[in-house]
């Protein structure tokens, strides 16, 4: 009763004694036992996970106590594997532990707030004006527009209400809408599988309005261009359970326990059936305690050590002592046996030149469908060219023959493909491979051998269909002689034993990488022979860090071959197993109609991401890199002049990208003058572009009409993290503080682009509105003019899927969104509502023309089979969906925009749905939502539609659509997969068909999704997930040109580039160091360090970077690592604040001095917040900046192809990547600490002596 | 003048008492985990110890010397020891505990005040409440230079005479010491006034000396 009554009770306490009076029994109050009961007790758990970009998707249970959110721990319930597999739990990681902190922290956001400067010139504006006048009087004011974007990033925040901060972004679109045109209106958001429903709230309202939401792997540089190169497809892999059924792992580059931890169980647990393990990577990371060999490459040359290891896989495995499975392998999955035409130069010799097709026999071979694209080998069994099942051509325009069975495609004979013509040919001849490991650089030790080493190679004479002879040769001919195999033939620096230093042999990689060339020989020969004797069961884990190099490809490629020549692709235990960054959206069919609005109007407008920052933040205007510079020594040079920002401008002329803004002129406008002067309006525009009155936005991004004026940003960091040339992004986007400290091309008189107009004064601040939704101040919500606060992952409805599992997971609202918080479908479903009203009397029913590119996956694909026209130029004539984006009119119904953003759409009833090119009927799948969600009621458009009212009706709504959680749609899609190959694949979904996974099943528990031809592995009671198993085992072609894993790149671009075939690139020079080094010394020694940023322990990106428990366990502010050799040449000693600098920026951050790091390089874990402890850089006096403040983006032509089989473009699937690891930085230690408060905390650092 | 005298030494030791009382149970019953001595020896342990023993010693002596001193009927003490001789005792030994106290209270204000990391955890009541002790030590030994101008112990009497007065529930205490010097009537304020914080600070620390503890057996069970 009372604590104190109990205790003055003294008197009969005393029960008894025991124990010879040494012990004693009382009765007293035992309500402060309470508190330790109290501690743990709670009134409910709730399933959820973190919507992260880590890809772990890990089961959490979440606490809730008095109505409060109050720990975590890790759930133990996952499905059970098989009797010979470990389970996938316990799932779950220290930064995942910690992320119930955020919740309460002073670092929530808890009320929409808006910049203040900009809330009072819109309450006064708004004071006499409507909504979009109010909005057009400020932007459209010069000094007012500065007024509040000037102090972007320097806080000044004031709390808002919803329905004020609704009205200023409603009347925002709209005005920039009807002045500017839809494209001009972006979002930005990553990652679906992190939480698909929020990000298809943002993406379903922008793309109602004509918005374009931009892409993210790519920009993120997580998309290895090699993956749709050499598969057609994004990125498919194992899942980590996997990794156990390995019997050889290399992990390349991959930090598995650090930034794999959930799955990282796997890798240890496997090494106990006998599994060698074995890291490449450059400096001593955590993985490599884990293995039994560590390799360490200097860093950025990995694509040499694989080269060499390649070389002896293919001189003792396929050619002095060849494999039976691995021969088999390459003739069956591989485009090994196709053939390559040769190009005579002008010297007599000859290049590889691009693939025979059936087009080039007399009478297409018997093909009449789609002959230019239907690739040719030679059959030994009939000895004649055979047109092989499964190449593109076979994929559009006709059925049943798009398999890779060994059959002819005409009257299907089998086959048996020659591999190499070395015992059948018409002549010897020398052909030239273009050979980059002597360029210079002055960091890195080239090899010098010549630039075009000459092999000799067997080749076929052929007569072509006009009359004109052409060698040929075969891909598996052609990579024995580009990895240097020696075939008795001769040719230059053919080499004669591992020892020679010729390319590229283990003796030739040691000197780039000093990696021991025994070492290399011996893990070569054990991968391999692993894999020969257990039919592939040796894999390759990789990370991004190699594929942040702008010669990615090269890296990957390198990794790729050796898998492919070694059979391990489709096999389980084996394969590539790259898990960057995608979080596998595995429900992606049901899911592309509720985020794109599919279900209302297509096409959706979609912007590669690096393009479009790489343009609008002015970072062409530094460009450094010239294409010269990295062209093909056998390549026409007199093709490439200009500047890389050209190539992106022909590529989007072309339809090869995408476009965003995407006319020089209002879209709706231009419909609008079409109808005017009664002309179809895509003809009005092929016509209007032909002859220069219309341009492509991108051919001037400086004029104010193409600015991208509204910007979303939600479920990102995109300031705070991956934003390469960061501070230009703060410059010219913004318009506010920034730090850079070069000049542009106009002051240092460098060559300026042909294809882009140039101003003079670049303009500053081209965003009008920038808007974000975050959870947590970070360092985007701190550059921008509206932020809303969201629920946190414990607070709302989602579903997230990762590749490293094969589950489907919730995340659920443990209790409602703090303070006035608000989920983000509920947050784009307000913003739609607001809209609808303040746009009418400005926009009503309007027709709106938009661009698409030659998409992947669709007939676009087959658009340009040679050669490269530019109808601008003259070249070709513009056709739209064959030369040029094709033109599509949407009809855009502003005022319903809300009533459509509630409802399931007429279109998937008329028009189906589907994905990756095939497609299905889905009726029954619409009727079932309407009887889930029930219908709308009230008149109007959404009547008698189903609803989409709350996140968990969108949830509803994905997963009746999607094949992976919907037996009878996975049939369905079988079916139509079927279709196209002639083969009945149904049998991997039908035991599964009267299964229907549900939101509330998988909050009950995570469930195991249904094999689905969206993806190439199973979902199997038997075999775990893996990447091209299903190419494999059902003989389904990869979406390639050949329809198989492709070693050779034939596109003319690929070839001016030197990589048709696998080549060795050493690192660019960003020349972005020299001009600044010692020319602003404070007085301390500097150094020139390579900057690579790799993905840290105590955050995943900038989430938990700024977490108090997580900054606890690290330095408690921004931190780079330095190798002890490094830090002594400069003076630096442990924990010093040192300055990093080039001439895209500055950052400040304290040392780490470790022996775990190589000479030569310094790594600043990705993403930490400059939000917290971070000081003024001395250099530009700005605060701080982030690890991509010395950044800035350099796109690579190759990544540009399009309308070209699997080099044509899809969403975050190809197209521009954002590489960052070829940068330099000058670091050296500061004098000045000064904190930019005026608190008096300021000091000096002492000098270095 | 009266009133005033009445009102401070009348009326407000019964307030300081009951508030020192009532507001102890309060907390005790209702706020159990804030009842603690919010040590900060894990913090910094430089020169704590020494500073924390002769503080602790001191006030101590020096409480338990008010208790017995001014509460004891000066006929029990009569027949053994003179009230001059009694008061040099007090002054002679609460002299030595009183600098004792003063020195450690000064050195434990001066680190509260001047280590980092205690000063960055010590709540406003924390270093109000050392001030205060640190303040009224000082007033107490201030009180012995105008002791030693009246050694024949009437000063003495007088304020045991208040304090009897009080204990005893009688009218008219404050008139008991009406005329004793300023700095008496300050140190009576003040030592007034900590019984008043006392139960809103960290001092309720010491209703829980754990005293009992040198005697209870060595293992103690519970009933349910």
């Amino acid at each position: 009763m009372s604590h104190l009554l109990d205790r003055l009770r003294f008197l009969r306490k005393k029960q008894g004694t025991f124990a010879g009076g040494h012990g004693e029994t009382r009765r007293e109050s035992r309500d402060w036992e309470d508190g330790y009961r109290q501690r743990w007790q709670h009134d409910k758990v709730v399933r959820s996970t973190h919507g992260v970009n880590c890809t772990g998707s890990c089961s959490w249970k979440i606490y809730v106590k008095n109505g409060l959110i109050t720990w975590e721990t890790q759930q133990t319930d996952y499905p059970r594997t098989r009797p010979d597999l470990p389970n996938h739990e316990p799932r779950g990681c220290p930064r995942g532990a910690s992320y119930s902190w955020y919740i309460y922290s002073a670092n929530r956001l808890k009320y929409p707030t808006v910049r203040k400067r900009l809330l009072k010139l819109w309450r006064e504006a708004r004071a006499t004006l409507e909504p979009v006048e109010a909005w057009a009087s400020i932007v459209e004011n010069p000094e007012k527009a500065k007024a509040y974007k000037s102090v972007r990033g320097q806080g000044g925040f004031v709390r808002s209400s919803w329905d004020e901060v609704n009205e200023i972004i409603a009347a925002s679109n709209t005005y920039t809408i009807k002045q500017y045109g839809p494209d001009r209106v972006v979002g930005f958001s990553p990652i679906p599988a992190m939480s698909m429903v929020s990000y298809a709230a943002g993406a379903r309202y922008l793309s109602l309005i004509g918005g374009a939401c931009l892409s993210f792997y790519d920009w993120y540089c997580d998309l290895p261009p090699a993956s749709p190169m050499t598969w057609g497809e994004q990125t498919d892999v194992p899942e980590a359970a996997d990794w156990y059924n390995a019997n050889y792992i290399i992990a390349w580059g991959s930090n598995v326990p650090q930034t794999r931890t959930p799955d990282a169980h796997f890798f240890t647990e496997v090494r106990y059936k006998g599994t060698k393990t074995v890291a490449v990577t450059p400096d001593y990371a955590e993985v490599a305690k884990l293995c039994d060999q560590w390799m360490n490459p200097k860093q950025g040359t990995d694509a040499a050590l694989a080269m060499a290891m390649g070389h002896v896989v293919l001189k003792e495995f396929h050619v002095d002592n060849p494999s039976e499975y691995f021969t088999d392998y390459c003739r069956r999955y591989s485009d090994m046996p196709f053939l390559v035409q040769l190009d005579r130069r002008d010297d007599g010799q000859y290049a590889a030149g691009r693939f025979l097709r059936a087009s080039d026999f007399d009478a297409n071979l018997g093909q009449d469908n789609n002959p230019e694209w239907k690739t040719v080998a030679f059959d030994e069994a009939s000895g004649r060219f055979v047109v092989p099942n499964g190449s593109i051509g076979f994929r559009w325009g006709e059925k049943g023959k798009w398999n890779i069975e060994a059959k002819e495609g005409g009257e299907g004979q089998e086959t048996q493909l020659k591999l190499s013509l070395l015992d059948d040919h018409d002549e010897v001849v020398p052909v030239g491979f273009p050979y980059f490991g002597g360029v210079e650089n002055e960091y890195f030790q080239d090899n010098k051998i010549a630039d075009v080493v000459h092999h000799n190679l067997p080749a076929k004479r052929i007569r072509l269909a006009d009359g004109s002879e052409s060698l040929v040769v075969t891909v598996y001919d052609l990579m024995l002689a580009n990895y240097g195999i020696d075939r008795g033939l001769g040719g230059d620096y053919v080499a004669s034993s591992y020892d020679d230093n010729a390319p590229y042999t283990p003796a030739w990689q040691e000197r780039i990488t000093g990696v021991d060339r025994k070492v290399v020989e011996r893990i070569a020969r054990e991968f391999a022979d692993t894999a020969n004797k257990t039919r592939g069961r040796s894999m390759i884990i990789v990370g991004a860090g190699m594929n942040h190099w702008y010669h990615m490809d090269s890296n990957y490629r390198g990794l790729i071959n050796l898998l492919v020549l070694c059979g391990c692709v489709g096999q389980t235990g084996g394969g590539w197993a790259h898990y960057v960054g995608q979080e596998k959206l595995r429900p992606q069919c049901g899911w592309l109609p509720l985020a794109f609005a599919l279900d209302w109007q297509r096409p959706p407008r979609h912007m590669n991401g690096t393009s479009f920052f790489y343009n609008h933040s002015s970072q062409w205007r530094y460009e450094k890199l010239e294409a010269q510079e990295i062209l093909s020594p056998l390549a026409d040079k007199s093709k490439w002049t200009g500047s890389l920002i050209d190539y992106n401008v022909r590529a989007e002329r072309m339809g090869w990208l995408p476009s965003c803004p995407q006319l020089g002129s209002n879209p709706l406008e231009v419909v609008r003058k079409a109808e005017q002067a009664g002309r179809n309006p895509a003809e009005y525009v092929v016509e209007q572009l032909k002859n220069g009155t219309l341009r492509f936005a991108a051919e001037d991004p400086d004029n104010p009409q193409n600015f991208p004026r509204n910007m979303f940003v939600w479920r990102s960091n995109l300031l705070g993290s991956s934003g390469k040339g960061h501070e230009y992004m703060l410059k010219y986007l913004l318009g506010t503080n920034h730090s850079v400290l070069g000049e542009d091309l106009g002051a240092t008189g460098g060559k300026k682009p042909e294809e882009v107009v140039w101003h003079d004064k670049a303009p500053e601040g081209k965003v009008d509105l920038l808007v974000t939704l975050d959870f947590r101040m970070s360092t985007t919500c701190l550059y921008s003019d509206i932020v809303l606060p969201t629920a946190t992952w414990y607070e709302k409805d989602d579903l997230n899927t990762s590749d490293m599992h094969p589950f489907i997971h919730p995340l659920s609202a443990a209790t409602d969104p703090a303070w006035e918080a608000r989920s983000d479908w509920d947050i784009y479903k307000g913003i739609a509502k607001k809209f609808s009203e303040v746009c009418v009397g400005h926009l009503g029913v309007e027709k709106d023309l938009v661009t698409l590119p030659l998409q992947h996956d669709t007939p676009a694909e087959l658009a340009q089979p040679f050669g490269v026209q530019d109808w601008k130029k003259g070249e070709c004539e513009p056709v739209p969906g064959k030369t040029m984006p094709s033109l599509a009119v949407v009809e855009r119904d502003y005022p319903n925009t809300y009533a459509r953003f509630t409802s399931v759409g007429p279109l998937l009833e008329s028009a189906g749905n589907g994905g990756k090119g095939i497609s299905w009927d889905t009726k029954t799948e619409v009727e079932l939502l309407k009887k889930l969600n029930w219908t709308h009621v009230d008149e109007g458009e959404s009547k008698g539609r189903a609803r989409i009212e709350t996140a968990i009706d969108a949830a509803e709504m994905i997963l009746a659509l999607a094949p992976e959680t919907n037996g009878q749609v996975a049939v369905k899609a079988w079916e139509a997969l079927g279709e196209a190959t002639g083969l009945d694949h149904t049998h991997l979904a039908e035991p599964k068909e009267e299964e229907k996974i549900r939101f509330r099943d998988v909050q009950a528990q995570p469930r195991k999704i249904i094999s689905s031809p969206t993806w190439s592995g199973l979902e199997d009671e038997h075999v775990s997930y893996n990447a091209g198993y299903t190419n494999v085992h059902e003989l389904i072609p990869w979406r390639t040109l050949t329809g198989r894993q492709q070693f050779y790149q034939d596109h003319q671009w690929m070839r001016d580039l030197g990589e048709s075939l696998l080549v060795y690139r050493p690192p660019i020079n960003t020349k972005s160091v020299h001009p600044i080094m010692n020319r602003k010394s404070n007085g301390n020694p500097e150094i020139a360090l390579n900057w690579i940023t790799p993905h840290q322990k105590w955050g995943i990106h900038s989430t938990y970077s700024d977490n108090l428990l997580m900054l606890t366990l690290s330095r408690g502010g921004p931190i780079i690592w330095m190798s002890e050799g490094d830090a002594e040449k400069i003076g630096v000693e442990d924990n010093d604040w040192v300055e990093i600098f080039n001439t895209n920026g500055t950052i400040a951050a304290r040392a780490v001095v470790s022996q775990r790091v190589n000479e030569g390089m310094t790594m600043m874990y990705h993403a930490q917040e400059r939000i917290v402890n971070v000081p003024g850089a001395e250099t530009s006096g700005t605060r701080g900046g982030i690890h991509n403040s010395v950044t800035r983006v350099c796109p690579k032509p190759t990544h540009m192809i399009g309308g070209y089989a699997q080099q044509s473009y899809g969403f975050n699937y190809y197209g521009t990547v954002g590489s960052n690891r070829d940068e330099f930085v000058v670091v050296r230690k500061m004098k000045n600490i000064d904190w930019l408060d005026g608190e008096g905390h300021d000091y000096v650092q002492e000098a270095v002596k | 003048m009266s009133y005033i005298n009445d009102l401070l030494f009348g009326v407000y030791p019964y307030i300081a008492g009951a508030t020192f009382l009532i507001a102890s149970w309060i907390r005790y019953d209702r706020e159990q985990f804030t009842w603690r001595a919010s040590s900060s020896q894990m913090l910094s342990s430089k020169g704590f110890r020494r500073a924390s023993v002769l503080f602790h010693v001191g006030v101590l002596f020096i409480f338990f010397g008010h208790l017995v001193g001014l509460l004891t009927p000066h006929w029990v003490y009569e027949p053994f020891i003179s009230s001059g001789n009694k008061q040099l005792l007090a002054i002679l030994s609460g002299g030595a505990a009183g600098i004792a106290c003063w020195v450690g209270a000064f050195l434990l204000l001066r680190r509260r005040l001047g280590d980092a990391r205690v000063r960055a955890t010590s709540t406003k009541a924390d270093i109000f409440i050392l001030v205060l002790l640190f303040v009224q030590v000082t007033l107490g030994l201030l009180t012995i230079p105008f002791s030693l101008g009246h050694l024949d112990g009437s000063v003495m009497l007088k304020l045991a005479a208040w304090a009897q007065s009080l204990a005893t529930l009688q009218s008219g205490a404050a008139a008991h010491i009406a005329d004793v010097s300023l700095i008496y009537k300050l140190h009576i304020l003040v030592g007034l006034t900590m019984f008043i914080v006392f139960p809103f600070t960290r001092m309720v620390h010491i209703w829980s000396v754990p005293v009992k503890y040198f005697g209870r057996s060595y293992q103690v069970v519970r009933t349910r």
